[in-house]
């Protein structure tokens, strides 16, 4: 089966310093794959890659078998305009600090993407988005402004508001990192139903226990590369690399259950 | 000595000509000034050196150059320069709203530099570009975090129009000359002058006020 979203050599530099060193990965239709990592190891930068956000200073990103961008001859990318466009209605981004637009209700956040940019009619895309909103657990607060939203509600309504560009491709980045403890699992919860139902994600985060749980495969970044992955069991309970476990330690706060004693 | 304002009354007319003299420069400086400062400001905000470099020279040109002197240039160089005669209403329009511009200018940039870098993330995340992202996200609340800046720069430009009374533009204080050299009451023409600029610029002031008290407690 071939991948939906396939990354070659991927390498991101910010002037001098080298962020992403050459990262390969393949991701299949329905995969969860959890992202972690230590601080400045690259995990925002490289989901910002997938989406174009930032653009990659060498390799490939292909979606559905298809590789972004005009090849320049020397190794590098032309990314125009349209090539971003295409690639961000397929791709869909939640971020850490939420960024919903605060000038919109939650209702309006949720269908923007479908009308500005995709030209639907606003009354389907309401309904969309009213389904979208229902299904975060959040139908009552479609008229209520950002301002007025919890954290957890908040992204919730991000969560939607990426959903209803209809994506192939989800990426996380540590959605719940800016929560309060008590508001962490409702984001979680909703995360979780949707790799139930088969979106295909990349999850940035420190929750290890929800990786455990959640995700396919998962994936260890150590400075801007893949250091190891396998199964959450591989990587999480017996990892074969030091630097894994010096990472897995520094989360002492949580324990897996399997490796209760 | 006797202040005598019934000659002022008598020159009505022109007191009115000066009056819609100066408020048909006012808006239109004003909103070319807005015009202005939306494009230069934008080309000040981007990465672009090519965008950047000639909006950074206009806006440090023109916020550094006295608006008499270049309403002067405007009105007796440039003809010579071009040989194209400029209005007086022409010449004033151009050099006070390239002022203005420069100062709006800086003002749009604020405003869009104050917005998180996340808003830009989230609008292009879904798929917007350019101006759409500035359409629907970045401008709706710029503009309104500029607006009390906007609004005090608006009432300098009302201000500023008397300046083109030197080209003898037909405003308010050049009819004051015209009624004073007229009816010799100096006195009591210019006195007119400026209790009408206060009467149109204080009522601004207080709506420049009240907005931005109101927007600071929407925030
Ligand atoms: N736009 C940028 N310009 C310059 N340097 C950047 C930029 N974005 C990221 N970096 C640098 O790249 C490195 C990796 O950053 P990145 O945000 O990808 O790390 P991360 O793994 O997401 O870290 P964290 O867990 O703190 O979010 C850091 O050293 C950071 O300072
Ligand atoms: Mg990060």
């Amino acid at each position: 089966m071939q991948p939906i979203l396939s990354i070659r050599d991927l390498h991101k530099s910010f002037g001098a310093l080298e962020v992403i060193k050459g990262v390969d990965l393949d991701v299949m239709k329905g995969e969860a794959i959890a992202i972690l990592g230590a601080s400045g190891s690259g995990k925002s930068t490289l989901l910002r890659c997938v989406n174009l956000l930032e653009q990659p200073s060498r390799g490939t990103i292909a979606l559905g078998g298809q590789t972004i961008g005009a090849d320049r001859g020397n190794g590098l990318r032309h990314y125009s305009g349209a090539d971003l466009v295409a690639v961000r209605k397929r791709v869909g981004m939640v971020f850490q600090q939420f960024n919903l637009f605060p000038h919109m209700t939650a209702l309006q956040n949720v269908i923007e993407g479908p009308v500005t940019v995709k030209g639907r009619p606003r009354a389907e895309a309401e309904a969309l988005g009213r389904k979208l909103l229902d299904k975060v657990g959040l139908s009552e607060k479609a008229d209520v402004y950002p301002a007025r939203l919890s954290g957890g509600q908040q992204q919730r309504v991000a969560i939607a508001r990426a959903l209803a560009m209809e994506p192939d491709v989800m990426l996380f980045d540590e959605a719940t990192s800016a929560l309060d403890p008590e508001l962490v699992g409702e984001v979680l919860r909703a995360i979780r139903q949707l790799a139930e139902e088969g979106m295909t994600m990349l999850i940035v985060t420190h929750e290890l226990g929800f990786a455990y749980h959640v995700a396919d495969r998962v994936i260890f970044l150590h400075q801007g590369l893949i250091h190891e992955q396998g199964s959450p069991q591989e990587v999480l309970v017996a990892p074969r690399e030091a630097r894994t476990r010096e990472f897995l330690e520094g989360h002492g706060q949580f324990r897996l259950p399997d490796r209760a004693p | 000595m006797q202040w005598d304002f019934q000659s002022l009354l008598n020159n009505w007319r022109a007191l009115l000509t000066g009056l819609t003299g100066t408020l048909s420069l006012a808006v239109v400086c004003i909103l070319a000034a807005a015009l202005i400062g939306l494009v230069v400001g934008a080309g000040r905000y981007s990465r672009r050196g090519f965008a950047r470099w000639p909006a950074t020279a206009f806006v440090e040109f023109f916020r550094n150059t006295p608006v008499l002197v270049l309403i002067i240039w405007f009105y007796f160089a440039f003809p010579i320069l071009t040989g194209q005669k400029l209005s007086a209403f022409t010449a004033a329009a151009i050099a006070i709203s390239l002022n203005g511009g420069a100062f709006a200018a800086e003002i749009f940039r604020g405003g869009m530099q104050s917005l998180a870098r996340g808003q830009w993330d989230a609008a292009r995340a879904i798929g917007m570009n350019y101006p759409q992202l500035m359409r629907r996200v970045i401008l709706p609340q710029a503009i309104k975090r500029m607006l009390p800046a906007f609004t005090n720069r608006a009432i300098e430009i009302l201000k500023t129009t008397a300046i083109a009374s030197i080209v003898a533009y037909y405003e308010l204080l050049h009819s004051a000359r015209v009624i004073a050299a007229a009816d010799f009451n100096p006195i009591e023409a210019y006195t007119a002058v400026a209790i009408i600029f206060f009467a149109l610029v204080y009522p601004l002031t207080i709506v420049a006020r009240s907005v931005e008290r109101r927007l600071r407690v929407s925030e």
